[in-house]
C-alpha cells in the first residue's frame, strides 16, 4: 500500500492529466459530476455522489457510431474510431464501481458492444471508499461494501493523506506512473486503513434503507410482481422525466438515430429511457401506451428481468440517486418495501 | 393542520361531493413525501401536509378532470395561479375540482439544508419558523427562511387565486416578497459575451431528463416538438453545443405570457440550473412593455402575448435596447 497527503493530490492528478485523460468529479458552480480534468477544473473529491453517475466514461451520453459524407452521386462512410488510448476515470465510489459490472453483463455479451469493450479495455479505475456515506445509500443490500470498493486501484481517506493500493496489472502500471507522488505506506497506515473501514461499516448499519429485505424480488418474480395492482398507485405521480433513469449508473437503455449535418449524416446513439412515452416505438405504434407500464417497466427490469438473465444479480447497487433525485419523491425503495415481502 | 385536511377530504368524500382526492402522501423518510390519490377514507391515513408538500398539485388535474366525477385537490397560494392559468387554456374543467386552499409558510428544500452542512439525515422536524435536523454527521437548526425553496423567497404572497374553500391556515393578508428581479437584473448588466458564458456555464449541466418540462404547468402540450422522432427534428440527444440550448430557448418562449414562475422548473432540475431567471426575464419584460401582468391571477382576462393594441412595442426595440 502506498499514501499520499491530501493537500499534494492535485500535483499527481496533475501528471495524470498530462499523460492521458482523466475523468473525475468536478464542481461546477454547487453541482458535481464527472468530468475531464483540465488544470483549472474544480477537482471535489468530497461529494459522495455526482448528480449523474460515472456510467458516461464508458457508455457516453451521446456518442457517434459512424458518419456519411455525400459528395455528389458518391457516399463515404466512416466508421468512428474506437477509443485506443488508456485513460482513467478516478474517485468512483463503491456503487458505481459495481455499476460498471452491471453495464458489462450486458455490452460484453455476445454480440459484443465494441465501443464499450474498446473503453472497458482501455479505462482505469481509481475507486475511492466512502469516508462518509449518506442516508441514501443501500449498497449493503446488494452486498457491496462501501469500506472496500472494487477496482484497479482502490484509495481511502486517512485522516490527512489518501492510502492507495493496486488491485489489478492496470493498477500497478497507474501506481508506477504516479510513484515521485507517493510514499510506502506503514504498518500503521494499514491498520489505520483498517479502522477507517470499520468506521465505514458502522455508520452504514446506522441508515434507514442498510436492511431493506428484497424478499420476494427475484428473478422468478415476474408473473406476481407483473400483474400487482400497486403499480398503479406507486406511478400516479410520475412524470415520465428521465431523472431516475440518467442519474442511475446501471440503466442501459438506449436510441439511435441520425442527424443530418447538411451534407451527411451521422449515425449517433444516445441514452433512452424507458420512462419516455416514445421509447421503443415501432412502425406499429408502442407496446407501453401508458406511465403505469412504463413505470412497471423501469423496476421489473432492475429487480426481476435482470436477475433473471443474469444468474441472480440485481441491476440496481444501490447508489440511491432515485432517491435524492426524483422530483416527486417516487423511487426504487418505495417500490422495494411496498410490494415486497412474500410472494 | 395534517388532521383538519384529512377530516374535511373524508367528509367530502362520504357526502358524494368528490370521487378522489389528490394530495401528497408520506414517504418512507421524513422528507420525501409523493404527489398520490386518494379514494378512500381509509386511504387517507397516509395523507400529509407539511413544508415538504412543494410539488404544485394543479398539473395533474388536467388527467383528472377528465375523469368522470370532481376531485378534491389541495392547493398552495402559487398553486392556484397555475390551476387558473389550466384553466383559461381549456386543459383543465373548473367543474371537476373541489379545491381546498392551504396555506404555506414556504416550502422546505432538502438540498439547500445538505448544502448548509446537514450531511447523514435521519429526520427532519418543523417548528414554526425553526427546522431542526438530526443527522449522523451532527445535528443541525435552521432558521425555516434559510432552507426555503427559491421560489419562496420571491413568494407571489399568500392568497388563493382560485378555492372552493379554505383550510385555516390560509393567510390571504400574508403580502408578496419582492426581490423577483433582482437576480434577471444583474443578468442583464452583464454584456453579451459575458451573458452567454454565464448560460453556456450553467446549461452545459443540462442532462435532458425533461424534468423541467414534464412537471411544468405551461407545457401541457399533448405532444411535445422536443418528442417528435423524426428525422431532423428528433432532439433526444444532449449536446453541449447550440442544440442543446435550443430545448431551453425554445422552452422559454412557449411558455413566455402563460408561465405563472410557479418555480416547479427550478424545484425539480436535478443540475439546479437557474432556470427561473429565464422565465422571470420574460415576465420583467412583459411587465416593461405591456404593463404589470401576472399569468393565472384570473382566468379571463387577454393575455399581453395574444391581444393586439395598437400601443403594442415594435419588434425593434430589441434591437433599440442593445
Ligand atoms: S420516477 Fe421520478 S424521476 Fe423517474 S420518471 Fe418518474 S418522476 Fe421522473
Ligand atoms: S435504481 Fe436508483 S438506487 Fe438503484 S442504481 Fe439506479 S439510481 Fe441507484
Ligand atoms: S451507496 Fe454505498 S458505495 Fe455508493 S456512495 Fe453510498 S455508501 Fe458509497
Ligand atoms: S430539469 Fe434540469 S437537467 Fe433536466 S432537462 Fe431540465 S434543465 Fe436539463
Ligand atoms: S416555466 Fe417553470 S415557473 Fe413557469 S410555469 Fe413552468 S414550471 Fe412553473
Amino acid at each position: 500500500m502506498y499514501k499520499i497527503k491530501k493537500e499534494q493530490i492535485s500535483a499527481l492528478l496533475e501528471t495524470v492529466g498530462k499523460a492521458m485523460d482523466l475523468y473525475l468529479p468536478v464542481n461546477n458552480n454547487g453541482k458535481t459530476n464527472f468530468g475531464f480534468w483540465t488544470e483549472d477544473a474544480k477537482v471535489d473529491l468530497e461529494t459522495l455522489k455526482t448528480v449523474k453517475s460515472p456510467k458516461d466514461a464508458f457508455f457516453p451520453q451521446s456518442e457517434v457510431l459512424y458518419s456519411c459524407y455525400k459528395d455528389a452521386k458518391k457516399i463515404e462512410i466512416t466508421p468512428q474510431e474506437l477509443v485506443n488510448r488508456d485513460f482513467v476515470i478516478f474517485g468512483v465510489r463503491a456503487c458505481d464501481v459495481r455499476g460498471f459490472q452491471v453495464l458489462d453483463r450486458v455490452f460484453l455479451a455476445d454480440p459484443v458492444d465494441t465501443y464499450y469493450a474498446a473503453r472497458r479495455e482501455h479505462g482505469i479505475v481509481v475507486s475511492l471508499a466512502c469516508g462518509e456515506p449518506e442516508e441514501s445509500c443501500f449498497c449493503k443490500v446488494f452486498d457491496i461494501d462501501a469500506a472496500a470498493p472494487e477496482g484497479d486501484v482502490v484509495m481511502w481517506a486517512v485522516e490527512d493523506c489518501y492510502c492507495m493500493e493496486a488491485k489489478t496489472e492496470k493498477g500497478e502500471n497507474f501506481l508506477e506512473l504516479v510513484k515521485e507522488h507517493l510514499e510506502p505506506a506503514s504498518d500503521e497506515d494499514s491498520q489505520k486503513t483498517a479502522a477507517e473501514q470499520e468506521k465505514i461499516r458502522q455508520i452504514i448499519e446506522k441508515f434507514p434503507y442498510s436492511h431493506l429485505s428484497l424478499e420476494g424480488w427475484d428473478g422468478n418474480a415476474t408473473k406476481e410482481k407483473f400483474d400487482d395492482p400497486r403499480w398503479k398507485e406507486l406511478s400516479d405521480a410520475c412524470l415520465a422525466c428521465g431523472t431516475c433513469t440518467f442519474s442511475c449508473p446501471t440503466c442501459q437503455c438506449y436510441d439511435i438515430r441520425d442527424f443530418n449535418t447538411g451534407h451527411g449524416v451521422q449515425r449517433y446513439r444516445c441514452w433512452d429511457s424507458c420512462m419516455y412515452s416514445d421509447f421503443t416505438l415501432m412502425a406499429h405504434g408502442n407496446n407501453r401506451t401508458t406511465q403505469m407500464q412504463r413505470f412497471r417497466q423501469r423496476f421489473m427490469h432492475k429487480l426481476v428481468y435482470y436477475p433473471a438473465n443474469n444468474d441472480g444479480m440485481y441491476s440496481c447497487v444501490g447508489c440511491g440517486r432515485c432517491v435524492e433525485k426524483c422530483p416527486q419523491g417516487l423511487n426504487i425503495v418505495k417500490v422495494i418495501k411496498r410490494m415486497g415481502g412474500s410472494k | 393542520m395534517q388532521e383538519e385536511l384529512i377530516r374535511r377530504a373524508k367528509e367530502l368524500l362520504g357526502d358524494g361531493t368528490v370521487v378522489r382526492v389528490m394530495g401528497w402522501r408520506k414517504g418512507d423518510l421524513s422528507f420525501n413525501p409523493e404527489p398520490a390519490l386518494f379514494e378512500t377514507e381509509e386511504s387517507l391515513a397516509e395523507f400529509v401536509y407539511d413544508g415538504f408538500c412543494g410539488a404544485n398539485l394543479s398539473k395533474y388535474m388536467i388527467k383528472l378532470s377528465k375523469l368522470e366525477g370532481k376531485t378534491l385537490v389541495f392547493l398552495k397560494p402559487c398553486d392556484t395561479y397555475s390551476f387558473n392559468q389550466l384553466v383559461k387554456e381549456h386543459r383543465v374543467d373548473r367543474e371537476k375540482a373541489y379545491i381546498i386552499g392551504v396555506g404555506c409558510d414556504g416550502s422546505l428544500d432538502v438540498d439547500a439544508m445538505k448544502e448548509k452542512g446537514a450531511k447523514g439525515i435521519q429526520e427532519i422536524t418543523e417548528d414554526g419558523d425553526t427546522v431542526t435536523v438530526r443527522a449522523i454527521y451532527g445535528d443541525k437548526t435552521f432558521d425555516r427562511e434559510d432552507v426555503i425553496l427559491e421560489r419562496c423567497r420571491a413568494c407571489k404572497g399568500g392568497a388563493h387565486m382560485v378555492y372552493d374553500e379554505l383550510a385555516s391556515n390560509a393567510d390571504e393578508e400574508k403580502p408578496a416578497r419582492d426581490g423577483r428581479f433582482s437576480l434577471v437584473e444583474k443578468i442583464e448588466v452583464m454584456d453579451p459575451k459575458e451573458r452567454f458564458a454565464f448560460w453556456q456555464n450553467e446549461l452545459s449541466r443540462c442532462i435532458r431528463c425533461n424534468a423541467c418540462r414534464n412537471v411544468c404547468p405551461a407545457c401541457s402540450c399533448i405532444k411535445c416538438v422536443f418528442d417528435n422522432d423524426r428525422y431532423d427534428t428528433a432532439q433526444k440527444a444532449n449536446a453541449d453545443t447550440f442544440e442543446e440550448q435550443m430545448f431551453h430557448i425554445i422552452r422559454a418562449f412557449h411558455v413566455a405570457g402563460r408561465c405563472t414562475d410557479c418555480g416547479e422548473c427550478s424545484r425539480v432540475c436535478p443540475e439546479h440550473i437557474p432556470l427561473h431567471l429565464l422565465n422571470r426575464k420574460f415576465i420583467k419584460d412583459i411587465n416593461t412593455f405591456y404593463g404589470d401582468y401576472q399569468a393565472g391571477a384570473d382566468t379571463d382576462s387577454r393575455a399581453p402575448l395574444t391581444n393586439f393594441t395598437t400601443e403594442d412595442v415594435e419588434p425593434s426595440i430589441v434591437q433599440e435596447r442593445g
